[in-house]
């Protein structure tokens, strides 16, 4: 029962809401679809070859597209990972096999912006993903002006995360910020938002989660709609509150929706890099003095504008930030299958 | 209405896919076309940093139905912003306007030989005694190639605030206050006079500033003459130890050019700072109101040169000879004194140098200082040569004002110069 809310078109085998393996549409006139020897015509075949061949051929934009401009760089800058390349310099030089992989694992600056981006990570995913449900199960409740609830939620996504930034940067200023006039007027001391380490990674967070927790509030808004009401009703019969309804009707049931959220949520934590980037005050962009919030994505940036190799060795970098995603990913990914195979 | 296949549909589309990404190719590879010459309504483009004062004698170009061509200038506000994208879109071959400025502490990085290549050559003998010799030398590679035309130097002065001399009873007078800017032991002692008279305020600007000051002093700063890092010297380490150990009582903390620096301006945030001719605009516009600046005819420890441009065109320019009669343009006497006016960006030509002094004009801004004349006096005190800027001077100084930023936040002064040797370390 539960498994036909999956979205349309992923149709699993003989349920599917798309499926075209069917027998072929009408041909055009009506009349034998064979030859008078027995074999298909060749409209017959043509119409075949059609129903197998283009949802390939429709895709297929998309693939060309991905493969130009996300795999090539992708499997080009793996490939540029092993060799020399002086700055400036026209062409590549020598290969210089995990050279320039030791020297990004050798870096106390990419080890320390490996723990930043984890701890602004942590910082912004998890909140930003249990509030987003919380909203949405508000939003998901008989509200007045709905459509208009929805859209505010939505609201910072809208905003650029340039002008966030900006916006934020100023709120979290040092001396002269609204966040700290607020906290002296209630008789706390300023805070470094700058200088201190977990407090720029709280700055850092905080824009993160303006910006998102509205957009993954309405996805996951999207899938509750598509939980049927007569689980709400059964449960309600069986006497479970309001709270309970949500734990154990609404949770379990936009599960798939919420392993999507978390692992989007995941891959664009890692890859921060606009917030930290705009929010330094360091001349030379290095995330803080002392590096307190360079994030890995601003590693791999400044490391292609370094003095020595700038190219290959930001591609190491690049490539190291990549199997983090995909680690974490998989992390993700096994913990929410075991806590769903618990629960089942 | 039936709904038939129709191959030919199908056809269509995919030849206009096929054509698309046919002519994104060709697009990617226009980019070695012939150059084509420019008419009268096209643009050549321009990219500055700060305020190299081209606005008014480019308009004054683009005002003239003779020219043959337009010019476009393109201002970034900060030179390491503009350095990020200079040297990336040089790398990438694409990107760059058709002259770019370069500043002179990342010259040297330019001048070697992987960059050098991605340059135009702008040799031209005719232009031999056109500027001051050691910033014409200094636009050279090693094999002679001209990669860049000087546009100004930086002789620096100091600039103060005769008004908050005045209340802490110290003298304020042009002519008085020389004592206090000749060395730099004087220069620190006078500051911790004048903080203990007025407390809220500080004696100079930024910790960079002064770093910058001293080091354009220290002769091989980061670099021995055969390019090999050496930052544990002791001219290096003094520059650094005198600094940090100021940085409770006489910076106000606050890093060059960040809002709480500007701010400083208009807040009586401090009374002194090292003022190469090009920070005259800057004062300026920080603090168009203040009544106050003036400007001392004096250098602590002598003199020094800090910044003073240059204007190149990379090689991915379609128009490299118009751009280099534009670079030509920029830099002669006639365009540098209006740069000079505009926003007192000290000429490197030396015609431009000679006309400003003879003009003998004066700043009312900066209390009828004769800045020209002044700025001339510096320049004769800056040591040739020095610093030695070797092909990783600029990142090296980098790495040096975030050291020094650590510890104007707070951090030891001994963990921070650490940190610091570990990532010059990197740059191998």
């Amino acid at each position: 029962m539960a498994q036909d809310h999956d979205l349309p078109g992923r149709g699993r085998g003989n349920n599917a809401v798309l499926d075209r393996g069917g027998p072929p549409r009408r041909p055009k006139k009506p009349g034998p679809a064979t030859t008078a020897g027995g074999h298909p015509t060749r409209r017959y075949r043509l119409s075949r070859w059609d129903l197998k061949a283009s949802p390939y051929l429709y895709i297929l934009p998309f693939f060309a597209v991905f493969a130009v401009i996300g795999l090539y760089p992708m499997l080009y800058i793996g490939y540029l990972s092993f060799f020399s390349w002086p700055r400036f310099g026209a062409e590549h030089g020598s290969s210089v096999g995990w050279e320039n992989y030791v020297h990004v694992l050798q870096d106390p600056v990419f080890r320390k912006a490996l723990v930043n981006t984890v701890g602004i990570f942590l910082l912004s995913s998890v909140p930003q993903v249990l509030v987003a449900t919380v909203v949405a199960a508000l939003l998901d409740t008989h509200l007045r002006g709905k459509s208009w609830w929805r859209m505010s939620v939505l609201l910072p996504f809208v905003v650029a995360p340039a002008a966030t930034a900006l916006i934020f940067g100023s709120l979290f200023a040092d001396k002269s910020g609204f966040v700290n006039d607020v906290l002296g007027g209630i008789g706390l001391p300023d805070v470094s938002w700058h200088g201190h380490r977990l407090a720029s990674w709280t700055a850092i967070a905080t824009m993160v989660n303006w910006r998102w927790t509205g957009y993954n509030a309405l996805i996951l808004l999207a899938a509750m709609r598509a939980v049927p009401g007569d689980l709400y009703e059964a449960a309600a019969i069986d006497g479970a509150s309001r709270v309970r309804q949500f734990l154990h009707v609404t949770v379990p049931s936009i599960r798939t929706t919420l392993m999507f959220v978390i692992i989007t949520s995941t891959i664009g934590g890692l890859q921060i890099f606009t917030e930290p980037r705009l929010f330094d005050t360091n001349l030379q962009h290095q995330g803080g003095a002392d590096y307190q919030y360079q994030t890995l994505a601003m590693y791999v940036f400044n490391t292609a504008n370094s003095a020595v190799d700038p190219y290959p060795r930001a591609a190491a970098a690049a490539w190291l930030l990549f199997v983090l995603i995909i680690i974490f990913a998989l992390v993700n990914f096994l913990l929410i299958r075991a806590l769903q195979r618990r629960s089942a | 209405m039936k709904k038939t296949p129709r191959p030919w549909r199908r056809i269509l589309a995919l030849g206009a896919a096929a054509t698309m990404v046919g002519s994104l190719t060709t697009a990617c590879g226009d980019g070695d076309d012939a150059a084509n010459a420019l008419g009268p309504d096209d643009i050549l483009t321009i990219t500055t940093f700060g305020d190299f004062g081209y606005a008014d004698v480019i308009k004054g170009w683009n005002d003239d139905p003779d020219r043959p061509f337009k010019i476009k200038e393109t201002r970034i506000a900060q030179w390491d912003t503009w350095k990020q994208t200079l040297t990336a879109d040089l790398q990438a071959g694409t990107g760059l306007t058709d002259v770019v400025a370069v500043e002179g502490d990342a010259m040297p990085q330019f001048l070697s030989e992987a960059a050098s290549e991605q340059f135009v050559d702008l040799t031209d003998s005719s232009l031999d005694d056109r500027w001051v010799e050691y910033k014409y030398q200094a636009g050279q590679t090693a094999d002679g190639k001209q990669i860049g035309y000087p546009t100004d130097a930086g002789p620096e002065a100091f600039c103060y605030r005769a008004d908050l001399f005045e209340q802490a009873g110290l003298p304020s007078d042009r002519d008085d206050v020389s004592k206090i800017f000749s060395t730099w032991d004087e220069y620190f002692a006078t500051g911790q006079e004048f903080v203990k008279e007025l407390p809220k305020t500080k004696w100079y600007d930024a910790s960079g500033s002064i770093a910058q000051a001293m080091l354009n002093q220290v002769e091989f700063p980061f670099q021995s003459a055969d390019n090999e890092i050496d930052v544990d010297n002791a001219g290096l380490k003094d520059v650094f130890t005198t600094v940090t150990d100021n940085v409770p009582t006489l910076s106000t903390r606050a890093v060059q050019w960040s809002d709480d620096w500007i701010a400083n301006f208009t807040n009586d945030g401090f009374a002194t700072m090292p003022c190469p001719g090009w920070m005259f605009a800057n004062i300026k516009s920080s603090a168009p109101k203040v009544k106050g600046w003036d400007i001392a005819d004096a250098f602590p420890g002598g003199g020094g040169n800090w910044g003073g441009s240059f204007l190149a065109v990379p090689k991915q320019s379609d128009h490299p000879k118009e751009a280099k009669q534009v670079a030509n343009w920029l830099t002669d006497t006639e365009q540098e004194v209006g740069a000079f006016e505009k926003a007192g960006a000290y000429p490197a030509n030396l015609a431009a140098q000679e006309e400003l002094t003879s003009r003998g004009e004066v700043d009312p801004y900066f209390n009828d200082a004769p800045t020209a004349q002044i700025l001339a006096n510096r320049a004769k005190a800056v040591p040739p040569g020095v610093p030695y800027k070797g092909d990783k001077y600029s990142d090296i100084l980098g790495l040096l004002q975030t050291a020094i930023q650590r510890v104007d936040e707070g951090g030891s002064a001994d963990d921070s110069w650490k940190t610091f040797t570990q990532a010059v370390g990197r740059l191998n």
